[in-house]
């Protein structure tokens, strides 16, 4: 920025830490784990070289069963999060008195600063067979025994996307702040009915939003641990159980290693896909 | 359709009822755990059997509640510590990142900017693995080596600070790039012309101009690790993070005591992240 | 005579604020008509009332010979034309210019056929392809304006389109604009608060003050015949003089300024003696240094403060006791007035018919 002659200890003094910190913490560690999911204990006791790691995934039916699920879910919780988010972010940049936006805007994001353990607390209080829920339904008698509502698929599913709601609202409302209401007004002046404002204008322009909000979603839902664990049922694993199984439970770090990696690249491959699909920069997703 | 535009009754009423369900969808779960903190009951459940203050008060046998009840107050502690550290190590290296990637130029800082974003695309069980077998192989490494134990690359306090501070970096060299970019370079321009160096404009203009985004990143980073539980799960020791205190207890069975700690939290962190909020816009005026 | 647009006694209330205020026009096929005023007097409001975006609180607009209360604006035959255009980024030009025929419902082939005509009407052939943020500002316009026309309404909204548009680009198009719509033949409601744009596109203008129309004329008539204190200050530069009436006799006021000199107006009005009143004179109809035979002139002596040379449009800047204001005359560059320097003493006179006298309320 500044021209002429200027001196390289700035640049050292910001790049040092910087260096620092993505090498030890993000760049060698990964290397790391790479280089452990290839590694296994033979007969006699020595670690070599091996795929049999990765092979061990495929033989067993639960451990790809569980990451094809994992990821399936975290798809269906992402498309899920996508259609109950843009309607409320429409609404507040949109629709409501503009008064009312600020304060609109602050109501929602206010429960994603609590810890998603108490908000996973509160579903579970609620859902249980003790549950809140059921005991209105039994007052009113619309049940006679109470129901668990808790550790099944569908409540964790809600669960997911409870959490991960802000990460799709936030971008979302940003752009649709930006979208120039006289381009709606454009469209409704040359004939459109509100389905087609919705697919030829709002959609395309919150593009940018979506892909950000999305690959968001989609990742942290794939890295969840907590709910899948507290809300989800017996049967239904998610693919993080499996790794901390390996490394806390069984101590098999190299199992866990290689599915770690394997986590890390489907999530990076989709993300990657989200991408090239809605035509967007990472650089300009996250900010 | 929008504001500008004429639109249906029935329009306007739906959509009135979608947002007003979904708040209640929002608010439901939080405003039910905090009622439920007071309820006069062995169980977090219904039905109400009166008003009490035991769950925060109680010195038991019986009942403990949250001020006398040694195990979780100290891992409150360690939160605090682990989130105050981390968001100043945080901070400062994120302004640091700020400021490389808004105002140096250097060769692959394209790539070094990628590799910046890398641990938002990561997911945070991995990054807590991750930094979990690098620090166990390096301390494998020193100790057949020059025969030390190190003890800060086994999983504990610090692990536990560098695992959290490895992605909520990221978040506050966003935060203040953003706050950055804002930044008119014509002031740094006078302040040099005026006969600063480099540094002093940086302290005397540009931090000045950066306060209210690090405060604001610094409470953020705050309330990210103080909530942390993914990545700390794999890298914590002996003494817990709040977190990992509760998803325990919640895991094994609950008592109202949890309603309480919820409760604190929840009215704990919405006031920070107000106090930011005002603070934030106060600046901006 | 063919009346496109007709609106009658219409008005608009925001809670206790009147933007509209009793508004009645009627613009005839093929007019292009315009509604200047300054920032915030109403016209966007009376605009967008027309397009359908407001309702209006009382009073009735029709187009054609229907009347269109109820009517929402994607059933109107009017289009507008916004403020910033509103292109759709998202789209390239022959997608924005088919947007509203593909809503018709219109065959593929059909919207086709159409984009390419009206892009060959517009002069941008072949520029179907071309995304939005390729074009110039003026191809932005003419993109705008072919997307409405090409579904033939019955009159074109304009809301200040030039507005954005820098100074040099926006002398062009302001010819480029009255061109177009000689040639397309369609009626053409523009609102500006440029003067300049309206007169010189304009054949009828309406100015509008604080939501009501003060004069609804021609151009010709505007410049030189005012109808209000307002119209005389908002069209084009005046000179304004304030003084008392002390005499008014066979269509000629006398005026008196507080220092004592007296002018002589002649005006249509009736002045009663003792009102206080106030002469416009443009700067173009002062004479410097009159010759001295000329009959029917005011004359008065002045001190030149300053001379503002801008090549055809130099000025003098005059003072003199009688004038509460300095005063702007125009300084043609023939070389007559070489030798008048600031500080010098000149005298200057006008035509009695020249100004427009108003009383003042």
């Amino acid at each position: 920025m500044l021209a002429g002659a200027k001196s390289k200890l700035p640049l050292f003094i910001f790049l040092t830490p910087i260096l620092l910190w993505l090498f030890l913490l993000i760049v060698l560690p990964h290397l790391d784990l790479l280089r452990m999911s290839f590694r296994i204990e033979n007969d006699y006791g020595d670690m070599i070289w091996s795929v049999n790691n990765y092979l061990e995934f495929f033989r067993e039916p639960i451990y790809w069963l569980t990451f094809a699920r994992t990821a399936l879910y975290a798809i269906i919780v992402t498309f899920l999060t996508l259609c109950i988010s843009l309607p409320v972010a429409f609404y507040i940049t949109k629709v409501a008195p503009p008064r009312f936006k600020g304060f609109l805007s602050l109501l929602l994001l206010m429960p994603f600063w609590v810890s998603e353990l108490v908000r996973v607390y509160g579903w579970m209080i609620l859902l249980r067979e003790s549950g809140v829920i059921n005991h209105f339904l039994l007052k009113w008698g619309i049940l006679r025994q109470p129901v668990e509502m808790l550790y099944n698929d569908v409540a964790m599913t809600m669960g997911l996307v409870y959490t991960s709601m802000l990460f799709m609202v936030v971008p979302l409302l940003s752009v649709l702040d930006n979208l120039d209401d006289s381009l709606i007004e454009a469209a409704f002046d040359l004939g459109s009915t509100t389905p087609t404002i919705v697919w030829k204008i709002i959609i395309p322009h919150a593009m940018p939003g979506i892909a950000s909000g999305s690959i968001v979603v989609f990742m942290l839902t794939l890295g969840n641990y907590l709910t899948p664990n507290l809300m989800g049922g017996k049967n239904s694993l998610w693919f993080t159980e499996q790794i901390y199984n390996q490394f806390i439970a069984s101590f098999n770090w190299n199992q866990g290693s290689a599915f770690g990696f394997l986590l890390l690249i489907i999530s990076s491959l989709i993300i990657f896909a989200g991408l090239k699909l809605t035509n967007q920069k990472l650089s300009k997703v996250v900010q | 359709m929008i504001r500008t535009l004429p639109q249906s009754r029935g329009y306007s009423i739906s959509f009135k009822i979608y947002i007003i369900l979904f708040f209640i969808f929002l608010f439901a779960p939080l405003l039910i755990t905090c009622v439920l903190a007071f309820n006069d009951s062995i169980f977090p459940a219904l039905p109400w059997k009166g008003y009490t203050l035991d769950w925060f008060f109680s010195e038991g046998p019986e009942r403990i509640g949250i001020f006398h009840d040694q195990i979780n107050l100290a891992s409150i502690w360690v939160s605090f510590k682990t989130a105050f550290f981390v968001a100043l190590l945080s901070t400062v290296v994120g302004t640091c990142g700020a400021f490389l990637f808004e105002q140096e130029t250097f060769r692959f800082k394209q790539l070094l900017y990628f590799l910046m974003l890398a641990p938002l695309v990561i997911p945070g069980v991995i990054l807590g693995i991750s930094i979990l077998l690098f620090s166990n192989t390096l301390g494998l490494f020193v100790e057949g080596r020059f025969g030390v134990d190190i003890s800060l690359l086994r999983p504990g306090f610090w692990l536990v600070v560098l695992g959290q501070f490895s992605f909520i970096t990221t978040l506050v060299t966003l935060i203040v790039s953003a706050q950055l970019k804002k930044f008119d370079y014509s002031l740094e321009e006078a302040a040099m012309n005026l006969g600063a160096n480099r540094f002093q404009v940086i302290f005397h203009i540009t931090l000045r101009f950066l306060k209210p985004a690090l405060l604001g990143a610094m409470a953020v980073a705050f309330l990210m690790s103080f909530e942390n539980f993914n990545t700390t799960l794999f890298l914590v020791g002996s003494d817990a993070t709040l977190p990992i205190n509760l998803y325990l207890q919640v895991r094994d069975g609950s008592t109202p005591v949890i309603n309480a700690i919820s409760f604190l939290l929840i009215i704990g962190t919405s006031s920070l992240a107000l106090l930011n909020l005002v603070v934030q816009r106060d600046r901006s005026k | 005579m063919h009346v496109d647009l007709s609106v009658k006694n219409v008005s608009k209330h925001f809670k206790s604020f009147t933007a509209v205020d009793d508004v009645s026009f009627e613009v005839e096929k093929g007019k292009f008509f315009s509604i200047l005023g300054p920032s915030g007097c109403g016209k966007t409001t009376l605009l967008r009332m027309i397009a359908g975006f407001e309702e209006p609180s009382a009073g009735s607009i029709y187009i054609g010979a229907q009347d269109m209360a109820e009517i929402p604006p994607n059933k109107r035959p009017v289009n507008l034309i916004f403020q910033h255009l509103a292109l759709f980024p998202m789209m390239n030009v022959a997608d924005n210019i088919g947007f509203g025929l593909a809503r018709r419902k219109e065959s593929k082939a059909e919207i086709r056929k159409k984009v390419a005509d009206i892009l060959e009407r517009v002069n941008l052939p072949g520029f179907g392809p071309k995304k939005i943020h390729q074009l110039s500002g003026g191809q932005k316009q003419r993109v705008a304006i072919a997307r409405s026309l090409v579904l033939d309404p019955t009159a074109l909204l304009l809301d200040e389109p030039l507005g954005a548009l820098d100074l040099k680009l926006r002398e062009q198009m302001k010819i480029e604009l009255k061109k177009l719509q000689v040639e397309v033949g369609t009626t053409f409601v523009y609102i500006t608060h440029d003067q300049s744009e309206a007169l010189v596109m304009s054949d009828h203008v309406a100015v509008m003050n604080e939501g009501k129309f003060e004069q609804i004329d021609s151009p010709q008539n505007l410049y030189s015949r005012p109808a209000s204190p307002f119209v005389a200050r908002f069209v084009g530069n005046n000179n304004c003089l304030a003084g008392t009436c002390v005499g008014y006799g066979d269509g000629l006021a006398q005026l008196q300024f507080s220092s004592g000199e007296k002018i002589g107006a002649r005006t249509d009005r009736h002045f009663t003696t003792g009102v206080k009143a106030e002469l416009f004179i443009r700067p173009e109809s002062i004479i410097i240094e009159p010759e001295k035979e000329l009959p029917e002139l005011n004359r008065m002596q002045v001190a030149v403060s300053s001379i503002l040379f801008d090549g055809a449009n130099s000025q003098l800047l005059v003072t003199s006791p009688a004038l509460a204001d300095e005063m702007l005359i125009s300084l043609p560059q023939n070389r007559q007035y070489e030798h008048i320097a600031a500080g010098d003493r000149i005298e200057i006179g006008w035509d009695v018919k020249a100004g427009n006298c108003f009383e003042v309320q």
